[in-house]
């Protein structure tokens, strides 16, 4: 029997009488992580990870009906064992494992295979059937080492700053804009966000991690000399808004996986590319299957045609494609969307 | 290698043109003069010969890889770029070639041309396992050689003109026939590029020609021509041919023909070399080629540019369509047969060298009756002076300018009398002018083709046409679809354009197929107005596709910029 299949509203698990990361209003949502596409608004119950809570609670709404777990915890529904297992995509992201009469099966919602310092890394689980995201599907896709990403970025930083620019990065506020504070050298100078940024600053560091000290731009005169040698952490809907002006002649950048390509990266119209993803490129996504010793594998969001295709006919695996609405996050258009 | 890609990159990072030329600055000054005179060579738009064919490219990328041709072609799908495809699906290599480019180009890559295919799929790996990914995606671009990085010539001419404290003009002319084909770049090549000037350099450079001096479109109204031009007395007025700009240079007892886009184009026009015999060294005309069927001698007016005053010129000048020059030139072998169904002559209209001496300085009317003079004393048939057109005022000279079209031209050319010989569009040292008959013709790109009705059923013939909605070298730059036509070619342009259609399709809509932009055709159309209905804001009336612009290159099509003049100039005649 099938434990998760699609419907209209969402992937549903039938035995359980719930749904996952649904996009229509249901009765009980297991929600993976907080990204817009993945927690939306209107659920009569909601099961998330401890660790996303405050993420989830900020976004949608501080009295949402929410019960969480803690990682590798179990809870029992209607005869499905249901337990949470880190993804490593941002802070609190799951992986649902879902146990019936023996059958065992993982919907990873999205999912990152390198560990990043700001929330917990991905735990491969073995399962008889593994739902996989594909957005990076194909084998153009692979990432440069996170270390050598930093060093770019503070590098770059560094170099405006000798200059008396400032260094606006657009990136997700969510997850990404984390990510990078973490791995900020905060000799370089101070380290400015957006007001969309800040509030999960807050969340981050309450659950533990370490982010450095941050000015919120709306504090800051636009004549403040500490913006010339300020990095500015914005989420790209800033781009073009009046809100820019207050840095003068800056330099910007761009931080996604999709900045791999050369076209997207000059579509996007900035400085600098930097390629830095929440998502498993091309290898994770092979080494994360491969892990889970699934003989079943489910695709969803991404080159789906393409993922499904190569598991079949290159490593031999029963795989299929799931229709879902995800991919689509808030602020960033489908193609350049993390 | 590694300093070339570092720089490709910092180039394809920015649209300013500034920063373009200082990262061209920061690598001019550092690279050794054999791989500035490479960088110089590919910048300025090189385009050696496809050293290695696609497929084989392909072929060794998917054993490299270990891909299955399907996700290979998954892969360049969603780049669009072959050798980008190519540097992102390979493994990862540190950079471990410590050769710059001029080593690369000269000893690894020029050699892998004509290898049997075995012999490229050994080499090839051993050759990207050297590069890291930017380097190889830039190696791979010089092997087909589709590098393109959205710097002009007049670009890398400023920033080795700063970086050589010389005038860009004297580098501008230093780098005339730099990029030909038959032209290898080499360290001594560089080094005279940004050598200290000298007065006599010109007399030095073999079949060296001079930057063509370039003219500007006349859009204004007639009635504004008194008050812009002066009066006609001013000028020296000619017919604007339809033919191949190009410069003949006779140095050494030798002709050597280079046309507008700086190609040595002597061994395309055999006859015209034979003009050697007739002209002393140390000439350098200017004019047009054109295919020239006389009957017999050319008219007496021709040759004499005798004032015709308000004299009808002479119905139909042996000029023919520039179509016909376009076949011969397309033709590999130049047969006998070839040469007498299209024979060419030169409409020579400046001189730019004489006796060895640099004559660009020298007051238009000077050069040209010495050109004059120079063409009595040749008198060979393939050899004529433009004739000047006069006329007592501008209302009279545009009624004769309404015959262009009769007599074979596109309008007419204005030059000032005293009027200096510019380097390319400059209009510091006086101004040239086209006055083009009809103002609403643009150079438009095909985009989308749909299958034709009636006698055109079945094959692609309705074609929608898009102009850029940016100046050349802005890589940001788009295609915006602006017109449609089907009408203007022949039953044989149709076949052939139908047949590039679907071997360049991308994508199909419904019975729409949008191609991969290859096609470049010169729309005429008879209104433009605004429009929101359109894309582009524009509508035309009447388009059709007067010819197809076999010569013009996809990036050198008219803009929207183009387009919204010719409204400006549209809006005010009516």
């Amino acid at each position: 029997m099938d434990l998760v299949v699609a419907r209209p509203e969402g992937l549903y698990c039938p035995p359980g009488d719930f749904y996952i990361d649904p996009w229509r209003p249901v009765e009980r949502a297991v929600i993976t992580h907080a990204h817009g596409d993945h927690a939306r608004w209107g659920m009569r119950h909601y099961l998330a990870t401890r660790d996303g809570e405050g993420i989830l609670r900020a976004r949608i709404g501080s009295d949402m009906p929410l019960q969480t777990l803690a990682y590798g915890e179990a809870l029992e529904h209607q005869g499905v064992r249901l337990s949470l297992h880190p993804a490593g995509h941002v802070l609190g992201s799951a992986q649902i494992r879902l146990e019936h009469r023996g059958e065992v099966w993982v919907a990873s919602g999205d999912y990152k295979v390198e560990p990043d310092g700001t929330c917990a890394p991905f735990e491969p689980v073995r399962c008889h059937t593994f739902i996989s995201e594909s957005t990076f599907g194909l084998p153009i896709y692979r990432w440069p080492a996170q270390s050598q990403v930093f060093r770019e970025i503070n590098d770059w930083w560094r170099a405006n700053a000798t200059v008396g620019r400032p260094s606006v990065l657009f990136c997700y506020a969510f997850g990404k804009a984390q990510r990078i504070l973490h791995g900020l050298d905060q000799n370089i100078g101070s380290v400015v966000v957006h007001g969309a940024v800040e509030p999960l600053n807050r969340v981050y560091r309450d659950a533990g991690v370490q982010l450095p000290p941050t000015l919120y731009a709306g504090d800051l005169a636009r004549n403040d000399p500490r913006l010339k040698q300020a990095i500015v952490i914005a989420p790209p809907a800033a781009g073009g808004s009046s809100w820019m002006r207050r840095f003068g002649n800056y330099a910007d950048a761009f931080a996604s996986g999709w900045m791999l390509l050369r076209g997207t990266r000059r579509r996007r119209g900035v400085d600098r590319g930097f390629v830095l993803s929440d998502h498993a490129d091309w290898p994770g996504l092979l080494w994360a299957i491969g892990a889970t010793g699934a003989e079943r594998v489910m695709v969803t969001h991404g080159s789906v045609a393409t993922l499904v295709r190569y598991l079949r006919e290159e490593r031999g695996l029963d795989a299929q494609a799931f229709e879902t609405e995800y991919g689509e996050e808030d602020d960033v258009t489908v193609q350049e969307a993390e | 290698m590694k300093a070339f890609a570092a720089l490709y990159s910092r180039l394809d990072a920015t649209t300013s043109s500034n920063a373009k030329l200082a990262a061209m600055r920061d690598y001019f000054r550092e690279a050794p003069a054999e791989d500035a005179a490479w960088a110089v060579y590919f910048l300025a738009g090189g385009r050696p010969r496809q050293l290695v064919p696609n497929r084989l490219l392909r072929e060794t990328a998917m054993q490299v890889a270990q891909l299955p041709e399907w996700l290979f072609e998954e892969s360049y799908q969603a780049v669009g770029d072959l050798a980008e495809t190519i540097s992102l699906v390979v493994p990862e290599a540190e950079h471990r070639s410590e050769q710059g480019l001029a080593v690369w180009m000269q000893d690894r890559l020029l050699p892998l041309r004509g290898l049997p295919p075995q012999e490229l799929g050994a080499r090839l790996p051993r050759l990207w396992a050297q590069l890291d990914r930017r380097s190889l995606m830039v190696c791979i671009k010089l092997i087909t050689g589709a590098f393109r990085v959205g710097v002009s010539k007049l670009l890398v001419t400023r920033a080795l003109a700063t970086l050589a404290e010389i005038d860009p003009k004297r580098v501008a002319q230093r780098l005339v026939g730099y990029t030909d084909l038959s032209h290898r770049p080499s360290a001594e090549g560089y080094r005279a590029l940004i050598a200290a000037e000298s007065d006599a350099e010109h007399a030095q450079r073999g079949g060296q020609p001079y930057p063509f001096f370039l003219a500007h479109p006349l859009q204004s109204p007639i009635e504004r021509f008194d008050e812009l031009l002066g009066p006609p007395s001013d000028w020296h007025i000619e017919w604007k041919w339809d033919g191949i700009r190009a410069q003949l240079v006779k140095r050494d007892g030798q002709i050597w023909i280079w046309s507008r886009g700086e190609e040595l184009v002597s061994d395309r026009f055999p006859e015209l070399c034979a003009l050697a015999g007739c002209l002393p060294d140390g000439t350098v005309l200017d004019g047009e080629i054109v295919v020239w069927k006389a009957a017999e001698a050319p008219p007496a007016p021709l040759l004499q540019s005798e004032p015709q005053g308000e004299q009808e010129p002479a119905a139909g000048f042996g000029v023919q369509p520039f179509a016909l020059l376009q076949q011969r030139i397309g033709r590999k072998n130049l047969t006998g047969k070839v040469l007498a169904a299209a024979p060419v002559a030169v409409l020579a209209y400046d001189l730019l060298e004489w006796q060895g001496e640099d004559w660009r300085q020298r007051p238009h009317q000077q050069r040209r009756s010495r050109l004059e003079a120079i063409l009595r004393q040749c008198n060979h048939p393939a050899l004529m002076a433009s004739p000047l057109v006069e006329g007592e005022d501008w209302q009279t000279l545009a009624r004769l300018r309404e015959r262009s079209r009769a007599l074979g031209v596109e309008g007419m050319m204005l030059k000032a009398r005293a009027s200096r010989y510019g380097v390319g569009r400059t209009k510091d040292v006086g101004v040239w002018w086209k006055w083009k008959i009809d103002p609403f013709a643009v150079d438009a790109v095909l985009i989308y083709a749909q299958r034709g009705h009636g006698r055109r059923a079945s094959l692609y013939t309705d074609f929608t046409f898009a102009v850029w909605n940016g100046e050349p070298g802005d890589p940001e730059r788009a295609l915006v679809p602006f017109a449609k036509a089907y009408s203007g070619l022949t039953d044989e342009e149709m076949r052939q354009v139908d047949a590039i259609v679907r071997k360049t399709t991308v994508e199909k809509f419904g019975p729409v197929r949008s191609v991969t932009p290859t096609l470049v055709f010169e729309l005429g159309f008879e209104g433009i107005a605004v429009s929101s209905r359109h894309k582009s804001g524009l509508a035309v009336r009447f388009p059709r596709m007067l010819r197809w612009r076999h010569d013009k290159p996809v990036e050198e099509a008219d803009t929207l910029q183009t387009l919204k003049a010719l409204l400006v100039s549209h809006e005010r005649s009516l």
